[in-house]
């Protein structure tokens, strides 16, 4: 752990915050991050508590997990409980709520649902099983998106018939074009995600600064990272610039991962519209795979009943993923809503925000954590 | 699922078919390396990857892996149920 301390360096934190300080004296700054992982280092770190008054942070829907709405779980529940289906899906989306329980329910009733580590191990699963239909319940940003495409490929390749693709993966640029557009929250500027980013690259964020105006700075998973990307925000506002900019130049290259967009661009295509929990409707958001993938489209394989389910009315999770509302301002968090009984997508993935705050033990405005931004001693 | 986890690979099993093993904090399993061999340099036994979902999406210095390591143990569970998840092969 040679490498760590620096990027915790308790004096160097310091500095960082009173430059942040100086810049935001006189203005109330709002800045969203859009990355489950930023937000833990926010709670884990209590960069919360140690930031000016003058500069808030809020989250976005950075947790795809959280994103998913109640009606493509019952989709799912359907699909798995087709006679003859094996029915994958990466871990944390089988406790996911849709209007008819979950998917472990399922499990329980009798489905055959099998956890998988990747899209690969479905594959596996398949070709092991010739007389079932397994069927990946595929989730995920253009983080995971081009892992399924290149499993995708190689059934094509393999000529594995029994694999399909129930799909769901989802765009990170149109719901941040959603909340920009959103008249409920004026917003400074953006953390920009850090491993998506590794994917896209910083391109695709430039219509933050040319359509509205607003800086974006990709960063890191450590508190300096966080909180040097904020600077570099107020920065921009100071000199009057406004661009995207990248912090975490340590995994984000400029063009992302050519390679992986280039899979991306062959399998899938946009889908016209797609529905986010709580956001709605988001036009182009969400892809599909390409017509030449039709016979491993488990959507037209299999009868899906397509219906949308409106959330629970206690759910405030669409107002947490706009960054509208803090997590415990929702009447049900912490007590109907836990990690153990999420009503909410927010709290079922420890990404999302809600589990954050629930783990970290933010409870009300006021409860803060302890600052850990201090050298923890490391053995010699 | 959306944080990579970084690895170390330790074998090129077989370059043509992109199958690597990799080591992450000592557990050691069969990625696809296939969106990273194409980057300047190739991909050599030792290099470090951020990997999502059994494929490795980025090469990272030695640095870069050990922070964030550090960073993703420092979630707990997240760490927890990563790791769980990456030593589970596919039961058949
Ligand atoms: S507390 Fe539960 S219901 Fe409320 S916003 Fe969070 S996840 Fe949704």
């Amino acid at each position: 752990m040679k490498f760590v301390d620096e990027y915790r360096d308790p004096a160097a934190a310091r500095q960082i915050l009173s430059h942040i300080t100086d810049l935001a004296e006189g203005h109330h700054y709002k800045f969203m991050e859009v990355c489950g992982g930023h937000t833990h280092t926010i709670y884990k770190h209590g960069i919360e508590n140690v930031l000016p008054e003058t500069v808030e942070l809020v989250h976005g829907p950075g947790c795809p997990v959280c994103v998913i709405p109640m009606g493509r779980v019952d989709d799912a529940i359907a699909v798995a409980e087709t006679p003859g289906v094996i029915f994958t899906s990466f871990g944390d989306m089988m406790r996911v709520p849709g209007g008819n329980g979950n998917l472990l329910e399922a499990k329980a009733r009798g489905a055959d649902v099998r956890m998988v580590y990747s899209p690969l191990d479905a594959l596996r699963i398949a070709i092991a099983n010739p007389d079932k239909q397994v069927v990946f319940f595929a989730v995920g940003f253009e983080t995971t998106a081009p892992s399924t495409a290149v499993t995708v490929l190689k059934a094509m390749q393999k000529g594995v018939t029994n694999f399909s693709l129930f799909c769901n993966h989802v765009t990170i640029v149109p719901p941040l074009k959603a909340i920009l557009e959103s008249p409920d929250l004026r917003l400074d500027g953006f953390l920009g995600p850090g491993h998506v980013s590794t994917v896209i690259g910083n391109r695709p964020y430039r219509f933050v600064p040319q359509k509205y105006g607003l800086p974006l700075v990709t960063a890191g998973f450590e508190p300096l990272d966080i909180l040097q990307a904020i600077l570099m925000l107020l920065r921009q506002i100071d000199e009057g610039r406004c661009e995207v900019e990248n912090q975490y130049t340590r995994a984000v290259p400029e063009h992302g991962n050519p390679k992986a967009l280039e899979i991306l661009n062959q399998v899938f295509e946009l889908r016209p519209h797609f529905e986010w929990r709580g956001l709605g409707f988001i036009s182009q958001s969400a892809l599909k795979l390409r017509e030449e993938f039709a016979p491993w489209d488990a959507e037209l394989r299999f009868s899906v009943p397509g219906v949308r389910v409106a959330d629970p009315k206690a759910c405030q999770c669409g107002e947490v993923l706009k960054g509208v509302i803090k997590p415990w301002e929702c009447k049900v968090f912490g007590t109907a809503c836990t990690p153990e009984t999420p009503i909410g997508t927010c709290m079922v993935s420890s990404e999302g925000a809600c589990a954050a705050y629930y783990n970290y033990g933010r409870f009300t405005k006021h409860q803060t954590v302890p600052v850990e931004l201090t050298r923890t001693p490391q053995p010699a | 699922m959306c944080l990579g986890i970084p690895g170390q690979v330790v074998e090129i099993i077989d370059p043509a078919d992109h199958r690597a093993t990799v080591d992450v904090d000592g557990v050691r399993r069969e990625v696809n390396v296939g969106l990273v061999m194409g980057d300047a340099g190739g991909l050599n036994v030792g290099d470090w990857v951020l990997i999502h979902v059994g494929f490795a999406m980025t090469k990272i210095d030695e640095e870069e892996a050990a922070s964030t390591l550090d960073f993703i143990k420092q979630l707990g569970s997240v760490y927890d149920d990563e790791i769980r998840d990456f030593s589970t092969e596919a039961p058949l």
